[in-house]
């Protein structure tokens, strides 16, 4: 058994990131998938993760939201979230409390996940009326002003069957954002689209970046778009952080062999 | 004697029987729904206090004959001092028989909804039980519509087995009507084509219509 005492009951005001991976270790039976993970992410900072598959990518995100882990601590706003305090001590989460802890984490999915037994709004209000108790009303209000955001207004009573997938994504992201997370997990949001909708998703996202001060990390394959919009990227190689920096640094001058690698990889393959 | 005259001097007895069999297979219709839905949850549940008992369950009534289970009811449980009147043996059996069965396709549906709607109505903080009811439940009925159409004719044409412990049921009244003429074909093959419309013609539309409600229902069309 790990030792938790090493860890804090909470993070000081002093060095409080938004999200903070604590020598974060998941495994699924014997393979390891992420050793030893150390990461900070600011507040209102935009993060894009990359690298090839299987290099845990995507599992850094689903330890924020699905998934538990099996060494060190997450913090969500200087709060622990994989773990809670039991008489001034640090034990393993509850399947509730893990819930509970994670509604300030909202998260949009490569296949989209809408809910299909229910038109766009609905979809986007069910978060607000079944979780945080907000009456039918102002659910809606506030459903419609983020569709009016992604620009879907007018497909507010439409179910997901008849919508295009870029039309879907951007559901998803309105019904996350629905919640009003601090933190907004995008998990290949564009990877199961087709080439022509990719930029109305992305554009979504820009306008997210710029207009809120939302803390999003963002796992892609799109390195143009990464380079664009991030604060800063995370190359993910073998269950590690090989490399990261800002997207001009990592992306025009990658110090680290496998770095040059995979990116020269991907620019031929573009 | 013609069919004709047969059909005159007996017809009000087979619709007297076939009433009481419309009444036996509506109520364990209804009870085998719901039983299915406990049991089916139950077996999926993650508590062993839950998922043992619906195992037992569903193993014990798939298991074993409907006929046995019926008589068992009838002939055994009044020895403990549990005495039921016969016409609630008749639907119990069968409803707790098919709910056993229908437990089954519960679980089948319940398993068949994509990973991604637990983890989307996950990712909304949503409670388990809101998940299941609200998210997961409503597209898994879906899914198992058409099985349960198979399940529900097949209730249906169980419940002849209720004549024997004598519920004046449309088959009860066939074996009397034979036993008093000797007209066989007549009185079973009239009770056939009874049982035969009673499925083609309103359980199976019925059922067609209830998949196509709910698919628009759902927002599938």
């Amino acid at each position: 058994m790990e030792d938790l005492s090493q860890y804090p009951l909470e993070l000081p005001e002093s060095d409080k990131p938004m999200v903070r991976f604590q020598n974060v270790t998941k495994r699924y039976g014997a393979l390891t998938v992420l050793d030893d993970l150390n990461l900070d992410i600011a507040e209102g900072e935009m993060v894009s993760i990359i690298g090839p598959s299987g290099s845990g990518k995507t599992t850094v995100l689903r330890m924020l939201m699905l998934e538990r882990i099996q060494g060190g601590v997450i913090y969500v706003d200087g709060k622990p979230l994989t773990h809670m305090q039991q008489r001034g001590r640090l034990v393993q989460a509850s399947e509730k409390y893990l819930r509970q802890a994670r509604e300030p984490v909202g998260m949009c999915f490569q296949h989209f996940n809408l809910f299909p037994h229910m038109t766009a709004l609905q979809n986007c209000m069910e978060g607000p009326v079944q979780v945080l108790g907000m009456s039918k009303k102002n659910a809606r209000e506030r459903s419609e002003e983020l569709l009016e955001l992604v620009g879907l207004i007018d497909k507010k009573d439409q179910h997901p069957s008849r919508l295009s997938g870029g039309q879907q994504q951007r559901v998803a992201i309105a019904r996350a954002l629905a919640m009003r997370p601090k933190v907004l997990l995008l998990d290949e949001v564009t990877s199961a689209l087709d080439p022509e909708v990719i930029g109305e998703v992305t554009e979504v996202i820009k306008g997210l970046v710029s207009a809120h001060n939302l803390t999003i990390m963002m796992v892609t394959h799109q390195m143009g778009f990464a380079r664009e919009i991030s604060d800063r990227v995370c190359f993910f190689f073998g269950g590690k952080i090989e490399e990261q920096g800002a997207p001009a640094d990592l992306f025009d001058n990658p110090q680290r062999e496998r770095t040059q690698q995979f990116l020269s990889a991907v620019k031929s393959a573009d | 004697m013609s069919y004709t005259e047969f059909l005159a001097e007996y017809g009000p007895r087979f619709l007297d029987g076939l009433q009481v069999t419309a009444i036996q297979f509506l109520l364990a219709a209804v009870l085998a729904v719901m039983v299915s839905l406990v049991m089916g949850l139950g077996k999926l549940s993650s508590n062993p206090a839950l998922r043992w008992p619906a195992v037992a369950y569903i193993e014990f009534f798939r298991g074993s004959s409907l006929l046995v289970q019926l008589f068992l009811l009838f002939y055994v449980l009044p020895l403990f001092g549990l005495t039921f009147d016969k016409y609630v043996t008749g639907f119990l059996a069968l409803g707790l028989n098919l709910g056993a069965y229908g437990a089954e396709l519960v679980r089948g549906g319940i398993q068949a909804v994509p990973r991604g709607q637990w983890e989307a109505a996950y990712s909304l903080s949503m409670s388990p039980a809101k998940r299941m009811w609200r998210i997961i439940l409503p597209q898994a009925l879906l899914n198992m519509l058409p099985p349960w159409g198979n399940l529900i004719i097949e209730l249906l044409k169980g419940t002849a087995l209720v004549a024997l412990i004598a519920v004046p049921d449309l088959m009860f009244e066939a074996r009397q009507i034979n036993g008093s003429t000797f007209l066989s074909a007549q009185s079973f093959g009239t009770a056939l084509i009874m049982y035969f419309v009673f499925a083609r013609f309103i359980v199976t539309p019925f059922m067609r219509w209830l998949e196509r409600f709910m698919t628009r229902k759902l927002g599938r069309a």
